[in-house]
């Protein structure tokens, strides 16, 4: 196999951020989306060879990095990534030629787009420690980059800048703890050499950087509680990288899990997999919960990557469940479900993720209680954002049904075979999936409907107009992909199947039989979603026959006709009585008033006269993040007192410091001696 | 099924039960509406009122709220179309259904929430204070019903190793132990619950109130007349059918059509009619009975629910 991809990928990106950096300002976006478009492409068309082919991509050298040198070996696993993150990137820099103008065209924005997009690409096809942890530093590192473009405009985005430097580097040096352990029993920092040597690691050793690549990855992935860098360095983002991050880079917090616990160390015992499901439910349920509650438009977004997470690890814990009960067959169809989800939803969050953006940039707001009547203003992003909020909702004959599906199904069919532990976690898993599921309709039925249907509730959303060509063909490229998946998944799942087939030991080579029919090898599951689809266009026309049909036998076939909705016989209606974002969710925030622990604050003030008469009522509600305000908050408040304790010890004198310096010296003497 | 007759022969049977479904629809709101005006001492409209009164809103003329985009005109389109294709993939006559393969529980569940959707969607598209609050609250309900109708199905594939809908019937009638069975029946009673909250019954919500403020369902479609308003109460009456129908051939499949022929199809339909009107009359008796509850109790009405799907999930395991 030849590795040509991987070094045009490398030397694109590379040529990709120079442009960005050095070219002047008219022409600078322009060539390092060409050149990123041609990284991208080198890796797709490589990754799509090794999924192809079944061979893995070999590339060494020495010479590029000093002592450890460079090792990258793309297997069919990263190869999956890679399609995903170069799909993701091209439609994400087609936007970003038009979105470049508000904002993205700095030097820096420039180079550190292709940068992030490069090191994505590359990340998954990484073959050993070193090569790995690089490129994951300068994923994080440009992506970083690339939240603090607004920072001299919003207060907001350096906070979340912070936030999620923080949370970042956190999870990166666990995952440096985790893969330098296995690589230093290994003797050799290869991947191929640490899973040899994984078998006759001793249990603690295993234990130990199973967890910390879950906590490390995890971060990443968004996974509940290590998510609270997610709302808010998702919406501060520009939108181009907002997608790219969400759509892409999460992802790679689930390659990152897989590798470890079933590539590197070749799974492990149940209670692995028990914890991987139990932090994908509750990042399911916590996300779904607060996306259903949020009113900023990419805040909700944000919170439905921690959902949508959630989901994956379910998947990915089930099918290291289902593996530990011998069942590789099951294992392998759930391990294909969790990739298939990853697929899924890096086509409708980046889609939904592009079209918010469209919308910011269009009525300079992000607040769903400002928007709404855009789908008459902007009636292409409209239906860009309609076509990703039903697929994430799983609706037929959209792509995010299809993988909800096969979840459910490789739970049913692991079930009757297993463990009692299994026997509690699998219902558990489905009421997940099944709340979340709900959850997520009611989420953006919300976002769709508050945000484009119904009357504008802002001057800015009155003025709207449909954004750049280039903006809405890179948000319609992903919707596009959502429709297409939907309707004929099998064009994916072989090269899932392939993926799968070699993460989970003893799969068969074929889990699935997929035709026009998805078929699990074996077992009683079908699905024909392009026969549904196909119904439900056919019944869809049919009905639309029958009432054309029905209007003209009656002679009084007229033309449609516009009238003043019902307002409980008042004449005037405006927008500002309509439901908005906040009063559409409060019935789900008041069931789940226990979790989500509001804030509410009623000021009533009265006329100084008499108090029987109120002057103002002001009345103000937000949500925090339980998980942020009760475990981090904090903990950075007990940093805080150990800092502020610290600065004791510092009070600028010489003869202290001198003396500090005596006094280690005189330990560390009696430490030696 | 092979060639061309197979595929008229299956056009023929999709028909068929999309024709029962569509007509007998409406007429069974209007039994249960004869039924609870009996009860009540008062006469009632005759059974075929809703008929009628769908005859007279699809010759009006369409109207459409002055700020209202193209989803508000689609939505009860979408919601009937959802309910055509269900009925004609469902085991409703028979057990052998076009695309039967296909006609998995989990996969009629989202067309049926995409139906939902739909209207929800549509609502908030009025721009008035009513849509929005219907909206919302059927998203509410929807959403806390979800569980319970998932673990529900879960806990009656388990012992079936499928949840293809016509397998579960099949297997019903070949092991009627199966249906006798506690997790059935605790599945069942779970799915009953969410089917009178999914389609606007008591104690849910209330089909016949006139005060808006209390309106789910009623809220959500106030906006629509004439052959959308039509295409509402077709949608809405056909879901009810279709879930009563799959509810009773799951509880008491006897009579549905297991081998193919024109006899056997016409055996199961009015096996079909009579089954799903005996649960329609048993429906309207308990609506007399009861009262409305409160929007912020339903959480524990549908909390119940999922608490009798779980124990059915556990109980189908431990069974085993």
């Amino acid at each position: 196999m030849s590795n040509l991809s991987l070094v045009i990928t490398a030397i694109a990106g590379l040529s990709a951020a120079i442009a960005g950096c050095a070219l002047p300002a008219k022409t600078r976006v322009q060539a390092a989306v060409a050149f990123t478009w041609g990284a991208c492409i080198a890796a797709l068309v490589g990754a799509l060879a090794v999924l192809h082919t079944g061979h893995a991509m070999v590339l060494n050298s020495s010479r590029i990095l000093p002592l450890t040198g460079v090792t990258m070996v793309l297997d069919p696993l990263g190869a999956v990534f890679v399609v995903i993150t170069a799909v993701v990137a091209i439609a994400s820099t087609l936007y970003w030629l038009g979105y470049a103008s508000h904002g993205l065209s700095t030097r820096t924005a420039s180079a550190a787009l292709p940068i992030f997009v490069t090191s994505m690409l590359l990340v998954p096809a990484a073959g050993s420690v070193a090569t790995f942890l690089w490129l994951w530093e300068l994923m994080a590192l440009s992506s970083l980059l690339l939240v603090l473009v607004d920072q001299r405009r919003r207060e907001e985005t350096r906070s979340a800048a912070q936030w999620y430097a923080v949370m970042t580097h956190a999870g990166a040096s666990a995952i440096l703890f985790a893969l330098v352990m296995l690589s230093a029993h290994a003797g050799n920092q290869t991947f191929a050499a640490i899973r040899i040597h994984a078998v006759h690691l001793p249990a603690a050793v295993r234990n130990t950087a199973f967890l910390l690549a879950l906590v490390g990855f995890g971060s990443k992935a968004g996974a509940v509680p290590l998510h609270v860098w997610l709302p808010k360095a998702h919406p501060e983002a520009p939108s181009p990288a907002s997608a790219l991050m969400s759509g892409a880079m999460v992802n790679l917090g689930i390659y990152g899990i897989v590798l470890v616990g079933d590539r590197l160390l070749g799974g492990g015992p149940a209670w692995w997999w028990l914890t991987v499901t139990a932090v994908g439910v509750v990042s399911a349920l916590f996300g779904a919960l607060h996306a259903a509650t949020s009113t900023d438009l990419k805040r909700l977004l944000a919170y439905s990557t921690a959902d949508n997470m959630g989901l994956v690890l379910i998947g990915i814990g089930a099918s290291g469940l289902f593996a530990t009960t011998g069942h590789p067959a099951i294992a392998a169809i759930a391990m294909v479900s969790a990739l298939l989800l990853t697929v899924n939803h890096a086509a409708f969050k980046g889609s939904l993720f592009l079209s918010a953006g469209s919308v910011q940039v269009a009525t300079g707001s992000r607040d769903l209680d400002r928007l709404g009547g855009l789908m008459r203003r902007m009636p292409i992003t409209g239906v860009v954002f309609l076509v990703g909020g039903l697929a994430i909702a799983a609706l037929p004959p959209l792509n995010g049904f299809v993988g909800e599906w096969l979840l459910f199904q490789s739970l049913l069919h692991g079930l009757p075979t297993s463990s009692t532990a299994v026997a509690i976690a699998v219902p558990v898993g489905v009421a997940a999936l099944a709340l979340t599921g709900g959850l997520t309709a009611a989420a953006f039925v919300k976002a769709i409907g508050v945000g484009f249907l119904g009357r504008p509730r802002s001057e800015g959303a009155a003025t709207a107009h449909e954004v750049p060509r280039t903006m809405q063909l890179g948000a319609a490229l992903l919707a596009g992909a959502c429709v297409v998946l939907g309707v004929v998944p099998m064009i994916v799942l072989p090269a899932l199947e392939r993926a799968a087939a070699e993460v989970v030991p003893g799969a068969p080579a074929h889990s699935l039989r997929a035709s026009v029919e998805l078929r699990l090898a074996g077992l009683q599951g079908v699905l024909a979603p392009a026969l549904l689809a196909a119904g439900l266009a056919l019944a869809f026309v049919a009905v639309i026959a029958m009432r054309r049909l029905a209007q003209r036998r009656s002679h009084l076939r007229v033309a449609l006709r516009r009238v003043e909705p019902w307002g409980c016989g008042r004449e005037l209606q405006t927008a500002r009585m309509q439901y908005t974002a906040t009063s559409f969710a409060e019935p789900l925030q008041q069931v789940f008033d226990d979790v989500l622990r509001p804030d509410r604050d009623l000021d009533v003030s009265h006329l100084a006269e008499s108090r029987y008469y109120t002057e103002k009522i002001a009345y103000r509600t937000s949500i925090g993040d339980v998980i942020e305000h009760n475990v981090y908050r904090p903990m950075i408040g007990a940093v805080n007192v150990w800092g502020q304790w610290a600065r004791g010890l510092q009070n600028g004198s010489v003869h202290r410091y001198l003396a500090y310096g005596l006094v280690v010296l005189v330990v560390v003497l009696a430490v030696i001696v | 099924m092979n060639g061309i007759g197979g595929v008229i022969a299956a056009v023929l049977v999709a028909g068929a039960q999309i024709a029962a479904v569509a007509v007998g629809g409406p007429l069974l709101v209007g039994v249960m509406r004869k039924v609870r005006c009996h009860i009540e001492g008062r006469v009632g409209p005759p059974i075929h009122q809703p008929l009628r009164d769908l005859r007279k809103l699809f010759s009006k003329q369409r109207m459409r709220p002055d700020q209202a985009s193209w989803v508000f005109g689609v939505g009860p389109v979408v919601l009937v179309a959802t309910a055509v294709l269900i009925a004609a993939i469902s085991p409703l006559a028979t057990t052998r259904p076009p695309l039967g393969q296909t006609a998995d529980f989990f996969a009629i569940v989202f067309v049926l929430l995409l139906g939902s959707v739909a209207l929800a969607l549509a609502a908030l598209d009025t721009g008035t204070p009513f849509g929005g609050m219907g909206s919302s609250r059927a998203m509410t309900i929807g959403a806390l019903a979800e569980p319970a109708l998932l673990v529900a199905i879960l806990a009656m594939s388990i012992p079936a190793h499928t949840s293809n809908l016509p397998a579960l019937v099949r297997i019903g009638l070949a092991h009627p132990q199966l249906i006798a069975s506690p997790e059935r029946f605790l599945a069942l009673g779970s799915f009953l619950v969410v089917i009178l909250a999914e389609s606007g019954r008591l104690p849910v919500d209330n089909p016949s109130t006139h005060l808006e403020l209390t309106m789910i369902h009623e809220a959500m479609v106030l906006e629509y007349a004439g052959p959308d308003l039509g295409l509402v109460i077709l949608g809405e009456s056909m879901r009810l059918a279709l879930l009563l129908g799959l509810l009773v051939n799951l509880l008491i499949p006897w009579g549905i059509a297991d081998r193919p022929g024109a006899a056997a199809l016409v055996i199961g339909l009015g096996a079909l009619v009579g089954k799903v009107v005996v649960a329609g009359i048993a429906i309207a008796t308990f609506e007399v009975f009861t009262a409305k509850l409160r929007l912020f109790r339903l959480p524990e009405l549908l909390a119940g629910a999922f608490v009798l799907a779980v124990v059915g999930a556990f109980t189908a395991l431990v069974i085993r």
